[in-house]
């Protein structure tokens, strides 16, 4: 085993509210000036290896597209690195510039992620002629075999991005980010805004697309069924951090942190077997909190139905447990299993 | 009716040209304006007299009424102005002064003020602070003021008009653009640009600016406009250009002493010349501005 | 007991009734048949879930039973009956009347039915006063009953809160109360959960539920995400380019689909599949409403299609509940 492709080292990101210069005299005056700050991503530590598709799960505000964003190199860290085979993403100091063409993203909004004003084929080209992967005279052909590789026909090349459809656009956005050529593709909700029968067609084209090019994935969604489909190992975050991670089948049928319990539980599943129960539901109680004012000590602990007093002071640390999987909840604190380090994998794999 | 055809449907524009043609008043008012601009700009080649050759003007045909036969067998169509000018031709050649600076005022406050507001909201921190309050204490004065300051400081003549017009109009172009690239910059289509990584002139030029064209155009239709009317305006006031090459503003300047005599042509016709320019190029404008708005969802 | 013969005697008579609606919009790149002959039903206290991907006409047919729909478009042909009562070439002030009172909806983001520069309670008093003359305090009260109905913690509070104070569930919540506030016989709920997080969605279910077996209101839930149809709804019907190909028990659609896109919408979802497999796919996407060809609209992407489906099929139902718009239905299980 070889040293993770992609890691994040102890990522935080926060948004602070940049105070306007009324504001800031008022503070040196003495005013109590209220500083806003969002901890979007708050010292998150993750390992992905070459060849897996690791998935990333949450519901709004946990952080999951700004991971995203720091990982593909869009977003600057506040505090600690994302590093592609050990070296940064993107570039410190004032104006932090993207380093690396080796991490691509397909967007969450098909309608959004396409400049409206660009030919399709303009837009999959740019890049790769950017950065001198094709040359112009070899433009053309280059779009043609990318665009017949999403299944689409290559003479659309010259159509505007509002002549097609959201599953097409989408394959399109896959197209484009694939034509550069990473190791690392980043997935933001590639499946959210379609309908259910587009859905299958683009994660089929993902999954084979996936095997033919031996990519390496980090794949987030809201949709536990999705990602349970398609991921190797899948991490669950709320408010910035993450909660559990392990193997994507164990935590599925056997999920240790009581989030992860009550989303499995809480969420509406296609029941199909006619026995079954349908009517009963188990919502998760209580509001999701707002990034803004997280709850003391562990952040699940007003939702959580075994809350006790350590949980409501002290943030849990991450609990190794057997198996490869990782879950941050005192309730399984002092279970030390095969030891993960930092990254969240096994400390024999964990680069040194 | 005239010019459905013309562009592919299937371009963004051609969506555009074909509701565009929708509209019987603005196709009628684009037509106009494309029409009296090929007009006025080939005047030279066809207007009866150079009107800036003081050697062609005839004095004692000075102040005719439209239809009067002068020296020489030549036909007056619009009368005379005060110095024996044959108003048509003076009105061809002003239109075509007009045009000219109006375009040119417009074309480059576009260019100036669409790249300063669109890299001020792409830069983002303490650029776009600086470069914005720097605009916004412009707008606050009004832009006949400018005008007249920095026409009078730079004296007379066509470019100098020009760079007055370029001082006034360009703040209008700049805002605009900041407020609509503002709103693009969110987009994810800039955000994948970026993450290409895609050098920041390319994300600017390539990929804000485009987008950030509809509201540009409606405020360049109008500023065309506004740079025609603050053009004869200023040569109305005796600023602008020298008197041997009359606008249509110093045409109306000139007459004005004769209203009241009954010699109505001199300020009249080209009046109403300025008036049907700067009309079309609105109405074109007021088109453009209400396709370009959020329509309602059909 | 069979679960057609439970359904056959558990069937009182509807309080809402769809007969033959038509929805055209006539647009300039042609006519829109975006609701093209549909029949539905609902009983008191029962959820029908309207099931259907984008361009199904499920939220034009929503739209069209409170008669919401504007230029260019029309309902051409069609019965909607509520309670006896024909809605259809009612007068506006007639129509308004019975809009809010005796029938409401609730859309996919609250903000379109929630004014944000008005309190929650304004709104609601609002809401109140359209359709009655109530005093002051009888308005309050009312109106902190209605939202402590939906579950919003501190409903006094809310009253007076702001629309962008409140989180979107809470909002969605106070959409319903709006709704409810004149225990309405049908309220047409139009995507209310997509919006809202996973956690939060469940909730908003298990409200609805609560609220439909308590107060006898009938709901039609409008949605393309069949999870939650398979949750709540008592009744599915199942829509494609304008027409209802399926509808029946919801236990029946959904275990033993006899309609080929409704069985491919199934399959389609990754839940019980294999991971990492192919899923299976319904191949092409879904025709453009604009000159729809004669004939089945989903005959294109049908594996079952041939040449008498080139002929639009009836809706044909059993007698007890189910019906199916398919020359080729799969078997019945």
């Amino acid at each position: 085993m070889s040293a993770p492709l992609m890691e994040l080292r102890g990522v935080s990101k926060r948004f602070v509210r940049r105070l306007s210069l009324g504001d800031r005299m008022a503070a040196k005056l003495g005013a109590a000036v209220e500083t806003r700050e969002v901890r979007a991503v708050e010292d998150v530590s993750l390992a992905i290896v070459a060849g897996e598709t690791l998935g990333l799960v949450g519901e709004s505000g946990c952080g999951k597209s700004t991971l995203g964003r720091v990982a593909a190199g869009i977003l600057p860290p506040t505090t600690g690195e994302a590093l592609l085979d050990g070296q940064p993403v993107m570039s410190r100091g004032m104006n932090p510039r993207k380093l690396t063409t080796r991490v691509q993203t397909v967007f969450q909004d098909p309608f959004a992620s396409l400049n409206p004003r660009r030919r399709i084929g303009d837009t999959i080209a740019e890049g790769p002629i950017a950065h001198r992967l094709v040359g112009r005279a070899g433009a053309e052909a280059y779009v043609a075999e990318w665009l017949g590789r999403v299944g689409m026909d290559p003479g659309y090349a010259g159509r505007y991005p509002h002549q097609f459809s959201g599953g097409q656009r989408q394959r399109i956005a896959i197209a484009r980010a694939l034509a550069m050529r990473p190791d690392l593709l980043i997935c933001d909700e590639p499946v959210a805004s379609l309908d259910v029968s587009i859905q299958a067609q683009v994660l089929n084209l993902f999954l084979e697309l996936r095997r033919a090019l031996n990519l390496t994935c980090l794949f987030i969604s809201h949709d536990l069924g999705v990602v349970r489909h398609v991921s190797d190992r899948v991490a669950i975050m709320y408010l910035g951090r993450i909660v559990e991670l392990g193997p994507t089948q164990a935590i599925y049928a056997d999920p240790k942190h009581p989030y992860t319990q009550a989303l499995l539980t809480s969420v509406p599943r296609l029941k199909r077997r006619r026995d079954v129960d349908r009517h009963d539901f188990r919502p998760i109680a209580g509001e999701l909190p707002s990034p803004l004012a997280p709850p003391s000590g562990c952040h699940f602990h007003p939702r959580c139905p075994a809350a006790n007093d350590t949980c409501r002071r002290i943030y849990p640390a991450h609990t190794a447990l057997a198996g490869d999987r990782m879950v941050a909840c005192h309730l399984h604190a002092a279970k030390d299993g095969a030891g993960l380090g930092a990254s969240g994998l096994p400390k024999a794999v964990a680069a040194p | 009716m005239i010019g459905l055809k013309i562009l592919d449907r299937g371009t963004p524009l051609g969506r555009f040209w074909a509701e565009f043609c929708e509209n019987r008043i603005a196709l009628v008012s684009f037509w106009i304006v494309l029409i009296v601009s090929a007009l006025a700009v080939l005047a030279p080649l066809y207007a009866p007299q150079d009107p800036y050759d003081i050697g062609k003007l005839v004095l004692t045909d000075a102040r005719r009424p439209p239809g009067h036969v002068g020296a020489g067998g030549y036909v007056y169509w619009l009368g005379t102005d005060a110095q024996g000018r044959d108003l048509l031709s003076a009105i061809l050649y002003g239109l075509r002064i007009s045009v000219q600076i109006g375009i040119a005022a417009g074309a480059i406050a576009f260019v100036v003020g669409g790249t300063m507001g669109a890299t001020a909201a792409f830069l983002g921190g303490r650029v776009e602070v600086l470069i914005m309050r720097f605009v916004d204490m412009q707008l606050s004065f009004p832009a006949i003021l400018l005008a007249l300051v920095i026409s009078a400081v730079l004296g007379q003549g066509k470019w100098q008009i020009i760079a007055a017009l370029v001082a006034a109009q360009y703040a209008y172009f700049a805002r605009t653009a900041h407020g609509a690239a503002s709103a693009e910059r969110a987009k994810e289509y800039i955000e994948a640009a970026l993450s290409t990584p895609l050098s920041a002139r390319a994300v600017v030029f390539r990929h804000l600016l485009p987008n950030c064209m509809p509201p540009l155009i409606v405020v360049a239709t109008v500023q065309v406009a506004n740079s025609i009317a603050l053009e004869a305006t200023l040569s109305f006031l005796g600023l602008g250009l020298p008197v041997t090459e009359p606008s249509l503003g110093m045409l109306i300047a000139n007459g004005f002493q004769y209203m009241l005599s009954g010699r109505y042509w001199i300020s009249i016709y080209p009046g109403i010349a300025l008036i049907v320019l700067i009309l079309a190029i609105n109405l074109v404008g007021d088109q453009i501005r209400d396709q370009l708005n959020p329509r309602l969802k059909r | 007991m069979t679960a057609q013969a439970m359904t056959a005697q558990a069937m009182p008579a509807p309080v809402l009734e769809v007969r033959g609606l038509r929805t055209h919009f006539f647009t300039r790149d042609g006519v829109v048949k975006a609701v093209d002959g549909v029949d539905l039903s609902v009983a008191r206290g029962r959820v029908l879930g309207l099931v259907g991907e984008s361009g199904s006409g499920k939220t034009v047919t929503g739209l069209s039973l409170i008669g919401l729909i504007d230029a260019p478009g029309r309902i051409v042909e069609g019965s909607v009956r509520l309670a006896g009562q024909e809605l259809i070439g009612l007068a506006p002030d007639e129509l308004r009347r019975v809009r809010g009172r005796r029938i409401a909806m609730i859309f996919q983001d609250p903000m379109m039915t929630l004014n944000p520069v008005l309190k929650v309670g304004t709104q609601l008093s609002m809401a109140l006063r359209a359709h009655e003359r109530i005093a002051a305090a009888e308005v309050r009260r009312r109106s902190v009953a209605a939202l402590g109905r939906v579950g919003l913690p501190s409903p006094e509070q809310c009253l007076d809160a702001y629309p962008h104070q409140l989180s979107g569930g809470m909002r969605q919540r106070v959409a319903i109360a709006i709704a409810m506030l004149h225990r309405p016989d049908v309220i047409i709920a139009d995507e209310p959960t997509t919006a809202l997080d996973v956690s939060i969605q469940g909730q908003i279910l298990h409200e609805m539920q609560s609220l439909a077996a308590e107060t006898g209101v009938a709901l039609v839930w409008i949605t393309h995400d069949l999870a939650v149809v398979s949750s709540l709804a008592h009744e599915i019907a199942v829509m494609y380019a304008g027409r209802v190909v399926e509808h029946g028990a919801a236990d029946e659609v959904l275990s033993a689909p006899r309609h080929p896109y409704t069985r491919g919408l199934l399959e389609s979802v990754p839940g019980e599949a294999a991971p990492g497999g192919k899923l299976l796919q319904i191949p092409g996407s879904i025709p453009a409403l604009v000159d729809l060809p004669p004939g089945c609209a989903f005959r294109a992407r049908c594996p079952r299609a041939d040449a008498l489906c080139e002929a639009m099929p009836e809706i044909v139902g059993d007698g007890l509940g189910r019906a199916i718009r398919c020359h080729h239905p799969l078997e019945a299980a």
